[in-house]
């Protein structure tokens, strides 16, 4: 009795939790620093590398591009109505373009990889996980994070700040579109407010951010997936939380991160 | 005696407070099939996935060649694991990858053979194991009995010297069963790994193994030969393989040795003011090896299984035909002695001669080439030492030839 009063404690509760936390933030550290070590072993996975390139990268072009177009075209949207009254619509180019390599492009890149290949990176994790495709893997003396995770890891890192790119490319024409075509604003105008607004930093900064979202999207994706098994539910249950799960952790993380790095990069 | 490969010392494990092992001890020989036998859910899978260091066990060791696994370096645990091989209850095969892909991926990831070497031995193994023109099927395109036989294939390519069986046979008819029995027993004489299975298939792993042991309530409860379970006095050995035997009766229609014994010794009873007489015909397929090359596992099996129906309609209603070994056939005929017992056999094997004993009109012609030999004896303890070539009683050998 004494003992369940103690469990049921909300300190005990919040004690629990922040135990829990310390610990799958050692074991992600963990998971990740093997992963990524594990990308330079020989002999080197350069074929299964770029077949996740294919599909982190190559099959996110188009969700990107309409991702990227529409996000560039509500920016311009908006942006013309706010500066407009401020009589200085002629700087739309700039607050389009800003908004988008500092902000909006990293951002909104990261999450609709999360949705397209983070859910499905974990769900097949997890799916090889139950069916002891893994355990089958360790059997043949194959490490199953370097089979698994580290090509996936390079894949993202070389990914995501491509996608990231043409997202913002995508998204400037895209604020052209509404901006110059629809509303008038100047062309010239418009892209001589690009080139003038942007600076390294805020490309650099843009890659940066891409790159820690690359970190934060494939670890805890294939994290979640590989460690199915350790969730409540077992079974194919289990593989729908893991991806759940994935897809929550990595959106929430994508802002805190994002935060974060706009902090120390500004 | 072989020296043991594996030794298993007092291990222990438990789940959640539940002890599923709970001291075992057991010694895998070199060079043979141990095969590890009981009941669903005692720990049969557990207790191999310790071996292959899939689990960790809570207390006790686990010794190869002597060597406490736990205590190895790690480059000691990796050229050990190259040399082990685990073949999955579930099969367990990459379902992104091709059957070639799968079959191939250990070799490949060993980064020791060129390409073309791959290639050849993966296409060699694939079709010595009757698995034909699926190299670039995906498993879930594959019936279940051709998954296994990838999933055996997947276990072979590397040659290890140990190879682990978790119910390599689960969820196959009989015949795909047997089938996949003799694959693993053809390719230990051919490769002499030491084999560990878990497998439920009683009588029928009798055949292909060398050691049995079971395991009950966490622990061992019997090792020894296949001939020695039949002897156990533990009830619950005897209720388990007599229980398991019969299941499979039901599902061959060939009588288990459990059941031979027992109908002779009914016999026995019966004629108690009499001389209880019986013959025995130990009939031997030698050319079972030739007919796989010719059709293949699973119609030889096929054949097998036809030849014994076949035998067993031609037998008297009081007589018995049942499987005593992989490609021995064990007749029993009571109140016959040897003389009436070789004429009865001359009977039976002229009816056979005219039978067919594939129904598939295409396959290649086939016959078995049979070597009978007959005994008599009072007792029918006889059935567990009869030995078809060297038994004192052995008064004939000759060949038929069933068309």
């Amino acid at each position: 009795m004494l003992q369940n009063a103690i469990s049921n404690n909300p300190f005990s509760t919040i004690g629990r939790w922040v135990i829990f936390g310390i610990q799958e933030t050692g074991r992600i550290a963990l998971f990740l620093t093997s992963g990524f070590l594990n990308i330079f072993s020989r002999p080197a996975n350069i074929s299964r590398i770029f077949e996740q390139i294919y599909f982190i990268g190559a099959k996110s072009v188009l969700v990107i591009c309409l991702t990227g177009a529409f996000t560039g075209m509500v920016l311009g949207l908006q942006g013309y109505y706010v500066l407009v009254k401020y009589g200085s619509s002629g700087s739309l180019g700039a607050a389009v373009t800003i908004s988008l390599i500092r902000e909006m492009g990293p951002v909104l890149t990261a999450i609709m990889i999360t949705a397209r290949a983070g859910s499905a990176m974990s769900a097949e994790i997890g799916i090889m996980r139950i069916s002891e495709q893994i355990d089958a893997l360790k059997t043949m003396g194959i490490n199953p994070l370097r089979f698994l995770f580290s090509p996936r890891l390079a894949a993202g890192l070389i990914s995501f700040p491509i996608l990231t790119s043409i997202f913002d490319v995508v998204g400037i024409l895209g604020g052209f579109l509404t901006g110059s075509l629809l509303l008038g604003v100047s062309p010239g105008i418009y892209f001589s407010k690009v080139e003038s607004s942007v600076v390294m930093s805020d490309i650099n900064g843009g890659f940066i951010k891409s790159i820690a979202f690359a970190i934060v999207v494939i670890t805890i994706s294939c994290y979640q997936g590989y460690y199915t098994h350790r969730q409540n539910d077992f079974g194919a249950k289990g593989v729908g939380l893991s991806t759940t799960s994935a897809v929550v952790r990595s959106c929430v993380l994508i802002l805190i991160v994002d935060y974060v790095l706009t902090s120390i990069l500004l | 005696m072989k020296k043991p490969l594996i030794q298993i010392k007092n291990l222990r494990k438990q789940f959640g407070g539940k002890a599923v092992l709970n001291g075992i001890n057991l010694s895998i020989r070199e060079g043979e099939i141990t095969t590890i036998i009981g009941k669903s859910g005692v720990g049969k899978s557990v207790l191999i996935k310790h071996i292959v260091g899939l689990m960790e066990n809570d207390s006790g060791q686990i010794l190869f060649k002597g060597k406490p696994l736990k205590k190895m370096k790690e480059k000691d645990k990796k050229t050990l694991k190259s040399k082990i091989s685990f073949m999955f209850q579930g099969t367990a095969l990459f379902d992104s990858m091709t059957v070639f892909e799968n079959v191939a991926l250990p070799l490949n990831e060993k980064g020791e053979f060129l390409k073309k070497v791959i290639n050849q031995r993966v296409r060699d193994l694939l079709e010595q194991l009757d698995l034909y023109e699926i190299d670039n099927k995906y498993p879930s395109q594959l019936s279940g009995g051709m998954r296994k036989r990838v999933a055996l294939a997947r276990a072979l390519i590397t040659e290890p010297e140990v190879i682990l069986f978790d119910e390599p046979t689960t969820g196959l008819d009989p015949i795909r069963k047997s089938a996949v029995h003799r694959m693993i027993s053809d390719y230990q004489k051919k490769h002499k790994f030491t084999g560990i299975l878990v497998s439920h298939e009683i009588p029928e792993i009798f055949y292909i193994s060398q050691h049995i042991a079971m395991l009950d309530e966490g622990k061992i409860i019997f090792e020894g030969t296949p001939k020695e379970i039949y002897k156990s006095s533990n009830p619950v050995v005897v209720e388990f393989v007599q229980r398991l035997g019969s299941e499979t009766e039901r599902a061959t229609g060939l009588s288990s040795q459990y059941d031979l014994s027992e109908r002779l010794k009914r016999e026995k009873r019966h004629s108690e003011n009499q001389r209880a007489i019986f013959s025995f015909i130990v009939l031997t397929i030698i050319n079972m090896e030739e007919t796989i090359k010719k059709v293949g596992y699973e119609e030889s099996q096929v054949a097998l299984k036809n030849f014994i129906f076949q035998i067993n309609r031609c037998l008297r209603d009081t007589d018995t035909c049942s499987r005593y070994d992989l490609d021995k056939i064990l007749i029993v005929l009571p109140g016959t002695d040897s003389e009436i017992g070789k004429i009865a056999y001359d009977n039976l094997a002229k009816r056979m001669k005219k039978e067919r004993i594939l129904d598939n009109n295409n396959s290649p012609e086939l016959s078995f080439a049979v070597k009978a030999a007959f005994a008599e004896a009072e007792e029918a303890s006889i059935i567990d030492g009869i030995e078809t070539n060297n038994h004192s009683e052995v008064v004939e050998s000759f060949d038929i030839y069933i068309q």
